[in-house]
């Protein structure tokens, strides 16, 4: 449904992607792992066209992403940023209820956002905080409470899971396989953390020097030879 | 390296510079499809209402100075008493539009262009664009039409204040009474020295609304790029006020 072929991206004389190819199928869970640094969160900005790239092709339903399909594409995703980048300026529930506000009477928006902000185990009472008095965890479930508030096709997650204690995660990691399986949406989900990948991932890809290292279902992780040392070193409870 | 080359290489990127502001401005002001009229709202309320008290302020104290300054100078070929007159049409043609719009470049530049600035840096601008909304017209559109529309108000307020800055002095200290000192004020006044004030306050509102703007929306990474985005902002702002200022002034006296 999603694909890229030979994305390349460079900053500077830095290359960051060197020809990254990779394909996700219509409902379909896919975690990408790697280092810090290798380029995940470039990729999905250039998946989303919020980075230019220098060369290769995104294709959203086997055909390239022209400007006008963007629009179209854009309309159906959500997207969660690894630094949350809610709205200063507005509330949590007008940052969640942000597209709904735009075709729905307030009250309506407000209802389906405090709604939202429960399935990330936000109560009503954090809806008229500002962002600014939110901490980093809450924030970022804000920030995914807003990434699935109308019910996207497409989602993108960058760590959902990073900066939240055990049981928060857990329960974020149920919350996104629970998005995927209801609602037959498409996840590419970026993390750290192995266990996420076991409780949301169908498959998983390694980002490595810019290029997709190793690819194959989650089920299949503990043989990959270059999944080995990851494997390892950032295995969580 | 050859300085023809220099000179030219020069010329031609400020060309390409103006032309890219230029678009910018454009698309800024007439991206009206779909006008978000709350944050337009706030926006007239954040660099119009709030920069009244230092607007206010700068045109009071100009006055008074200006009152201070004819007398004193004028007294030396017999014209102290033309005072009222002399600060009317300098604060309406000249220190109005251009103190009140240096003012508003460093209130108001600095804030547009720190604040799109860190939405940029925290990828809040990104998400705006996933969200299906354009920054230009969500962040941008509102902020250059407040601009344009509320500082020749400002304008028109400050002259009002820096008159009774003068008429303070004048006095309070120089021996006018008052009415005479309100009636020489109005005597000389022409509606056109009042027009060309508040049209030269629409482009300076709109020379800060776009410093502010281009400048926060190109902001490097990091605090340090809001940094200087914010300082190029307010030194953009205030250079492009002066210099337009000049421009006008010549356009419209001459
Ligand atoms: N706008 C930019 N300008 C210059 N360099 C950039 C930019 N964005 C990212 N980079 C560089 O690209 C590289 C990859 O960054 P990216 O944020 O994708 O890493 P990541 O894999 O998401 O790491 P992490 O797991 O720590 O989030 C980094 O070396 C970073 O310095
Ligand atoms: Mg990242």
């Amino acid at each position: 449904m999603i694909e890229t072929r030979g994305l390349q991206k460079s900053f500077g004389a830095k290359r960051v992607l060197d020809g990254v190819s990779l394909r996700v199928g219509q409902g379909e869970s896919l975690c990408v792992i790697g280092q810090s640094g290798t380029g995940k969160s470039v990729l999905l900005k250039c998946i989303l066209g919020l980075v230019g790239t220098d060369a290769g092709q995104v294709l959203w339903q086997d055909q390239p992403l022209t400007p006008t399909r963007r629009r179209a594409f854009m309309a159906r995703f959500g997207m969660l940023f690894q630094s949350a980048a809610l709205f200063d300026s507005l509330s949590v529930w007008q940052n969640v209820a942000f597209r709904l506000r735009q075709r729905l009477p307030d009250a309506e928006a407000r209802a389906i956002a405090i709604d939202k902000l429960a399935r990330v185990g936000l109560g009503p009472e954090t809806a008229d905080l500002m962002p600014a008095e939110l901490s980093g965890g809450m924030a970022k479930r804000a920030g995914l409470a807003r990434a699935i508030a109308d019910d996207p096709a497409v989602i993108f997650f960058d760590e959902p899971t990073t900066g939240l204690d055990p049981i928060r995660a857990r329960r974020i990691n149920q919350l996104i396989r629970g998005i995927v399986t209801e609602t037959g949406a498409t996840a590419i989900t970026i993390t750290h953390d192995m266990g996420s990948v076991r409780a949301i991932g169908d498959r998983v890809a390694l980002l490595q020097d810019g290029r997709i290292a190793w690819d194959g279902p989650v089920a299949a992780m503990a043989e990959a030879e270059p999944l080995r040392g990851f494997l390892g070193l950032t295995e969580q409870p | 390296m050859n300085p023809v080359r220099l000179t030219g290489r020069a010329a031609l990127r400020l060309t390409r510079g103006i032309g890219a502001v230029t678009l910018f401005t454009a698309q800024g002001l007439f991206g009206l499809r779909s006008f978000y009229l709350r944050a337009f709202v706030t926006q007239l309320l954040q660099i119009g209402w709030l920069s009244l008290p230092v607007v206010g302020l700068t045109a009071l104290f100009t006055g008074a100075a200006l009152a201070l300054q004819i007398h004193s100078g004028g007294a030396r070929f017999q014209a102290g008493d033309v005072v009222p007159a002399i600060v009317a049409i300098g604060m309406v043609r000249e220190l109005g539009p251009v103190l009140g719009g240096l003012m508003v470049a460093a209130r108001v530049a600095s804030s547009i262009a720190a604040e799109i600035g860190t939405m940029k840096v925290t990828e809040q601008i990104d998400a705006l664009v996933t969200l299906s909304t354009d920054p230009m017209r969500w962040l941008v559109t509102p902020r250059l039409w407040a601009g344009l529309l509320t500082v020749p108000l400002l304008v028109g307020v400050g002259d009002v204040i820096g008159i009774m800055g003068g008429w303070l002095v004048g006095t309070q200290s120089l021996g006018f009474t008052s009415a005479a000192y309100l009636s020489n004020s109005w005597a000389y006044l022409e509606s056109w020295d009042v027009l060309s004030g508040l049209i030269k306050g629409a482009a300076f509102g709109l020379i800060v609304a776009v410093s502010g703007c281009w400048f926060g929306m190109r902001s490097g990474r990091g605090a340090e790029g809001v940094g200087r985005a914010t300082k190029s902002a307010v030194v953009a702002a205030a250079v492009g006020i002066l210099a337009a200022n000049f421009l006008l002034t010549g356009a419209f006296f001459q």
